[in-house]
């Protein structure tokens, strides 16, 4: 009951958001000087197709009503036509976006398993060897360009040794798995650095807590004290962290799709605008602000279920 | 604590704890705990030593900083990271556990020896219930299953005074007061039935009313299950409830020590009738409360001779130099101090005063 209207009362705060983007997007052809339609359809448009695209798009009408236009069409999930496939742009994302969910949930994963046992290493060992190494060398990964990460991987794993395909999304879920785990990686190592330092912080400050100190004195054995005890409590501050990680990496996997050919939406996106085909650029501009609200909504509710003292009712 | 409440209970307290049983149940020898810090090396435990007989409460008390919490930690071997033992035994039942490794002592710590902490806000685990907190001891130690193991937790919850332990077994602990916050602490040090419970100034957080419930509470679950106690405080009522022997701390060092009442009555060192002169009404001794002058000392460089010599006011030269080893007294006592006939001159020309 209460966790439902979390849910509903966080989903009704995405509304302003939505809107705002809408804006942003809605006035990204009007940004560009000149005759909307004109830049649309690009120099060597006809009267014709120029006059068919300001009726379909209602560029006539006042400004404030082409946007009322713009909306109304939102809402019946309309995002106009693909200018260069003639298919709905809606159609044409819903087809490319699994690849994309595909990887960013992949690279979250990865990044996930990597971060926990190396922020242990580095906590538990505090100024040691190991804690300098743990949080000198994923710098690296966040100081490369992921791009470049990921032409290394490529030319490591995929041309070299050979052990991944050099691109595609594979088919089925093993499929999948093994075609997307170097572009995968290659997030998860941008992803990862920051989960690690932010874990092996609070993993640091739930060590010297006083409730470790008395699980220690019931004689909790190491493993279960840092499962249940140290891990349960420090992922809580790190969840957050990774969201809005993700969230920025969501406008990453652009970059990502491009270079290992994956057919999602980021590489739709580069497409379409290379193309000119504006519907498409819009509704993937908004997909991607939709899903770095929905990837935040989903750390927050993942905080609130971990930390009993989170009331859902708040 | 007020006086009133203190001394009321000494009666009741002492007298219905049992005759000291054969032997020590646990030994500390000549102890020795250092702190690396950034100013350098701290001594907080530099030399201690007692011993606690089976089915006796032992009192351990001083100020803040004087290594009584550092003692706790230290036989139970949670030290914080930064601390370590450099010397000594803590020998339980024939057993030193300084030598053991944290894996073998994981077999002691809860079926043997537990802790109770000063702060029920933070001693909890915030994230998990209760019930499972009490409940995990019993599961790793006992060998029982999880329904025994919460079942045990159930009985545990009654016996320590949790109402409807049912409903309460899987809250959470910010859902409770800080009072029955200790009770789920003294729930979880009782729940393997070890020999000896460590309780690290245990009612120091808590309101007045609260902390004499927790008090006799303490008091009944050892005349009932036999278990030692070792209960550090600041509070010198609380000692009088609780303990029959006790130990006073001074600058890491034992100070003095003996049975509570006479100790408490009949001080041998000067810090210690300082700490029963600045205590509130003790026993009606005297009306006014007198303050130790100066602060405690500091561990990282020490005062020569008696640590407590700066603040002394029998101090002689002799003070300054020796550092005075702690003395056997008629009666089970002990002090370190050298001029300790100065303190039964200073009582009883207070005394003829009043």
């Amino acid at each position: 009951m209460g966790r439902m209207s979390f849910v509903g009362r966080r989903l009704l705060q995405l509304v302003p958001v939505a809107v705002g983007v809408t804006i942003v997007v809605f006035f990204m052809i009007h940004l560009i000087p000149g005759d909307p339609a004109l830049t649309i359809l690009g120099i060597h448009a006809t009267p014709q197709s120029i006059h068919e695209l300001r009726q379909e798009w209602g560029l006539n009408r006042p400004l404030i009503s082409q946007y009322w236009f713009f909306l109304d069409r939102l809402a019946h999930g309309n995002l106009g036509k693909s200018l260069i496939y003639g298919t709905p742009a809606a159609t044409l994302i819903m087809q490319r976006l699994p690849p994309t969910l595909w990887l960013i949930v992949y690279a979250a994963v990865i990044a996930i398993l990597i971060s926990v046992p190396l922020a242990m290493i580095a906590a538990t060992k505090k100024d040691g060897i190991r804690d300098q190494l743990v949080r000198a060398v994923p710098l690296l990964g966040l100081g490369m360009p992921t791009f470049w990460v990921g032409f290394l991987l490529l030319t490591l794993f995929g041309v070299t040794l050979r052990w991944f395909p050099v691109g595609g999304y594979g088919t089925g879920f093993f499929g999948h798995l093994h075609a997307m785990f170097l572009p995968a990686l290659t997030v998860a190592i941008a992803l990862a650095p920051v989960v690690i330092r932010s874990l092996r912080a609070s993993m640091l400050s739930v060590l010297g807590a006083d409730y470790i100190t008395t699980a220690r004195s019931k004689g909790v054995p190491g493993m279960r004290l840092f499962v249940r005890h140290v891990l349960r409590n420090a992922v809580i501050p790190a969840i957050t962290v990774l969201g809005i990680n993700i969230g920025f990496l969501i406008g990453g996997t652009v970059i990502i799709e491009n270079v290992f050919s994956i057919p999602g939406i980021g590489e739709l996106m580069i497409n379409s605008i290379f193309q000119r085909d504006f519907p498409v650029v819009q509704g993937v501009t908004l997909v991607f602000a939709i899903m770095v609200v929905l990837v935040n909504l989903l750390a927050d509710m993942t905080y609130a279920s971990l930390d009993p003292r989170v009331s859902f009712d708040r | 604590m007020t006086g009133a409440a203190g001394t009321g209970a000494v009666g009741t307290a002492s007298a219905g704890i049992p005759p000291a049983g054969t032997g020590p149940m646990l030994e500390v020898r000549d102890l020795h705990v250092q702190i690396a810090s950034r100013r350098g090396l701290v001594r907080a435990v530099d030399g201690v030593s007692f011993e606690v007989v089976k089915g006796d409460a032992l009192g351990i008390v001083g100020e803040s900083g004087s290594g009584k919490s550092m003692t706790l930690r230290a036989i139970l071997g949670v030290l914080p990271p930064e601390a370590r033992i450099t010397s000594g035994q803590v020998i339980l039942d024939g057993q030193d556990l300084v030598p053991l490794r944290q894996s073998d002592l994981n077999r002691i710590r809860g079926p043997r020896i537990s802790m109770i902490f000063q702060e029920p806000m933070s001693a909890l685990n915030p994230v998990m219930r209760v019930g499972s907190q009490i409940a995990e001891g019993p599961l790793i130690h006992l060998g029982i299953g999880r329904a025994k193991a919460a079942e045990r937790a159930l009985e545990l919850m009654r016996r320590v005074g949790i109402p409807d332990p049912e409903r309460r077994y899987r809250a959470y602990p910010h859902e409770f007061s800080g009072g029955m916050r200790q009770r789920v602490m003294i729930a979880i040090a009782l729940a393997c039935e070890p020999e000896i419970i460590l309780c690290d100034e245990p009612t120091t957080a808590l309101d007045v009313t609260i902390q004499d419930q927790i008090l006799r509470l303490l008091a009944t679950l050892c005349r009932e299950t036999g278990v030692s106690l070792v209960f550090v405080t600041h509070d010198l009522p609380v000692v009088a409830q609780v303990c029959q022997q006790v130990a006073v701390m001074y600058g890491g060092r034992l100070v003095e020590s003996g049975p509570v009442r006479e100790v408490l009555h009949d001080p041998r060192h000067p810090y210690t009738l300082g700490l029963v002169r600045s205590a509130p009404d003790f026993d009606n001794v005297r009306e006014s409360l007198v303050p130790i002058p100066g602060s405690p000392p500091s561990l990282i460089s020490p005062p020569e001779g008696c640590r407590f010599h700066p603040r002394c006011k029998f101090a002689e030269e002799d003070c300054l130099v020796t550092e005075p080893p702690l003395r056997l007294l008629p009666g089970g006592r002990a002090t370190a101090c050298l001029h300790h006939e100065r303190c039964i001159e200073a009582i009883e020309a207070e005394r003829a005063a009043q």
